[in-house]
């Protein structure tokens, strides 16, 4: 049921029209990132802005999606407002389970709706409905609505929508996914709403026979796999919150915008604080039986006496980290309040709580004041920042809106850009040393998953420059191949090569499952070749100087083997700077929907 | 069911090692959300009815009662009429789009595909309460 060739729903949103596109190239581009970077090439306008109407916004699922424990996941692409440059979030919840059973690989939707509206999608509809009365609501009211007014398939339908900062075009917004899942980073949320998209409702109303032969039987397999070994421990139980205490003590956690990077406050904040203080339960990506989900809760006050009520927020390291120790707060419950808020606005956590993090520091110094934040800033006053979180989202005010278009163009305009936390994007929460801060910063999608600089930082204390670059250039094409099928990469020490390939060739894809190698280095080339072809440039990545300023356990950052790093990485990756060979042998059969 | 995650994967086991199926629907057990994912999860499967109206309503025998509760399927004597699904008090029944109907046959192969545990496959005289 797997097909050799990809078979893509294109929507365009200013005609209101769907198209069911059929294209070869199965062996080649495999699907999610390869996927995504083909159809980008073929249906992005490289050199025109993020918000032209002809962009595309992309989803891609994987030859494996479905099929598999933990292949669980969608590539989502798309020209960001954060850097008008080509880029990918991936995201879990049903979505990837929806697209196959809708028997799509990949949508793809272009134009601009005239009006605000929801596009639902199943394997027998599509129909996009005018939700104006929806303009300002947040993300979590905005889902209770859309599984109103979309009711069929619950449990088997995945529901994406953007809150206030995604309408208002930050290029901080994330698109919710299923409540606790999200395309994070890059700005996802601006597109959608610059398309007047609200919502992306995918119903899974299909089914498919499964393929013939030993398919059952490695599904068992690898699925006593994962749950025998200590991935259900690592990622169920504490889950990623349990990096927190480690990384603190190696002087690896941000702190109070980075200016340290380990603090005895850690206890308050760990991952068994998390667990025992705030923990309500588990969710689960539908296909994956890890269930990393944690769900925290918090109760309000109201303002009679006696009356509460409580809420739910899905909390990780990365979130704990940025809407944590980034701002100085040491009450768990306190930072689930900030994430809530941040939740409701549907900002990207890490970048929100690190761009709150420099307008806080921004305001000890004195560059801004409270004309400009309106509430005053203060590490470790959780208050101010729920009300700071929700006025960045809505960019109520000229401050606030140009520091949803990134921390650096904030600093720009006010000062303060040697201390802004910007690594390509805001960072993520490892200050594990100079190869982390180089890959960050020149990755192609800016994220702490393109590749395991941060591992390599915590195991390594030569300076060999082209042994780390190696290890980054080698790291790569793994990772992409990974994010093709699309597998969630707490999956990779499972899904090694070999295992994809007996995968593939028990879902009836011998031909991908002999290439795999060669086509995980294609991808890894082609994502590059469209990133430059939006205009990348590696030299003109700038490191910050708090970054510098760094102490970790190996002891202070060293300028020189940072810069060097940098250099040499940035020149690796110019060697991709060629022209796109075009796709000769792929045909593409079309008919209308 | 407290402990489910909303994995699906004791429907898709269903599904594929019952029915041969890619599926998360045409399962004997289908997980659904209880008013979105922050509301929990129920298991919406066969609760063993004896008499069963399902096979009270099926006009060729293709479900027929199951000793115990349940019903036994025979898939060869279905006519896809679809007149079980509406029969089922607690809409157990699945039909798809080619109105195949998916019920619970009570195998028990779901329950070693449960990573929480959630599920437990007893006889009924020795269950105490049934769960949802």
């Amino acid at each position: 049921m797997i097909f050799e060739q990809f078979r893509i729903l294109h929507y365009d949103l200013g005609s209101r029209r769907g198209k069911i596109v059929h294209h070869e190239g199965r062996n080649r581009y495999v699907g999610g990132s390869g996927l995504a970077a083909l159809l980008f090439h073929l249906y992005g306008q490289p050199g025109k802005s993020w918000n032209e109407a002809e962009q595309p916004f992309i989803l891609a699922i994987g030859p494996l999606t479905g099929l598999f424990p933990l292949m669980s996941k969608v590539v989502c692409a798309f020209k960001s407002p954060y850097h008008d440059q080509y880029t990918e979030s991936h995201g879990g919840g049903r979505a990837a389970l929806a697209m196959r059973f809708a028997g799509l690989d990949a949508i793809v939707i272009t134009g601009k709706a005239t009006k605000l509206s929801c596009l639902s999608i199943g394997a027998n509809h599509i129909e996009c409905k005018n939700v104006d009365f929806m303009r300002g609501m947040n993300a979590l009211s905005s889902g209770k609505l859309m599984r109103r007014m979309f009711a069929a398939n619950a449990g088997h339908r995945s529901i994406l929508r953007i809150g206030q900062s995604g309408e208002a075009g930050s290029a901080m917004a994330c698109i919710n996914v299923d409540t606790y899942r999200h395309f994070g980073r890059m700005g996802s949320g601006a597109v959608m709403g610059d398309k007047n998209l609200k919502g992306i409702i995918i119903h899974g109303d299909n089914d498919f026979d499964q393929p013939e032969g030993d398919y059952p039987k490695l599904y068992k397999r690898l699925y006593t796999e994962v749950t025998a070994t200590n991935m259900m421990h690592k990622y169920f139980d504490l889950g990623t919150p349990a990096n927190l205490e480690p990384l603190n003590e190696l002087q690896s956690l941000p702190w109070c915008n980075l200016q340290k990077t380990t603090d005895p406050a850690i206890s308050a904040i760990t991952g068994e604080t998390f667990a025992k203080d705030t923990l309500l339960r588990n969710a689960a990506c539908s296909g994956c039986p890890v269930g990393c989900i944690h769900i925290g809760y918090f109760r309000e006050k109201s303002l009679q006496a006696n009356r509460y009520h409580f809420h739910q927020v899905a909390y990780d390291y990365e979130p704990i980290f940025a809407a944590g120790s980034m701002l100085g707060i040491t009450d768990s419950f306190d930072i689930l309040r900030v994430l809530d808020s941040l939740e409701k606005v549907s900002l990207d956590a890490m970048s929100g709580g690190v761009a709150l993090a420099w307008a806080t520091e921004a305001s000890e110094r004195g560059l801004v004041s409270e004309n400009e934040t309106l509430v005053p800033l203060r590490f470790g006053d959780s208050d101010g920042y729920i009300k700071a979180a929700a006025f960045l989202g809505k960019g109520i005010n000229d401050f606030y809106k140009i520091l949803a278009q990134g921390t650096l163009k904030a600093a720009a305009r006010y000062g303060g850009g040697e201390f802004a936390c910007v690594l390509g994007q805001e960072m993520a929460g490892y200050a594990t040393g100079e190869l982390f801060f180089a890959a960050q910063s020149l990755g192609f999608r800016h994220s702490h998953l393109d590749t395991g600089a941060y591992s390599w930082d915590q195991k390594n204390t030569d300076k060999d420059v082209d042994g780390a670059v190696d290890f980054l250039m080698e790291d790569e094409p793994g990772r992409v191949l990974l994010t093709s099928m699309v597998a969630c990469l707490f999956a990779r020490s499972v899904y090694t090569t070999e295992v994809m390939a007996e995968c593939l060739h028990s879902a009836g894809l011998p031909g991908l499952a002999a290439s795999l190698d060669e086509s995980g280095e294609y991808i890894r080339k082609l994502r590059w070749q469209v990133r430059f072809a939006t205009g990348y440039n590696p030299d003109e990545v700038v490191i910050p100087k708090r970054f510098y300023a760094v102490k970790t356990w190996k002891g202070q950052i060293d300028r020189e083997f940072l810069d060097r790093l940098r250099k040499e990485y940035g020149r690796r990756l110019l060697e991709f700077k060629v022209p796109i060979e075009d796709p000769s042998d792929d045909k593409e059969d079309s008919c209308a929907h | 069911m407290d402990q489910c995650t909303g994995c699906h994967s004791c429907s898709l086991a269903c599904a594929r090692l019952i029915h041969k199926k890619l599926s998360w629907t045409c399962a004997g057990i289908r997980i659904e959300s209880s008013g979105g994912i922050s509301s929990g999860f129920r298991a919406i499967r066969c609760l063993a009815c004896d008499p069963a109206p399902c096979a009270e309503a099926c006009p060729t025998s293709a479900y027929s009662q199951r000793k115990g509760g349940g019903v036994v399927v025979r898939k060869k004597l279905c006519i896809r009429c679809g007149a079980c699904v509406p029969a089922c008090p607690v809409d157990a029944i699945y039909e798809n789009a080619r109105r195949e109907v998916f019920v619970c046959i009570h195998c028990g192969r779901c329950v070693g595909f449960c990573p929480q545990n959630c599920l437990d496959y007893e006889e009924m005289d020795s269950i105490e309460e049934v769960l949802l």
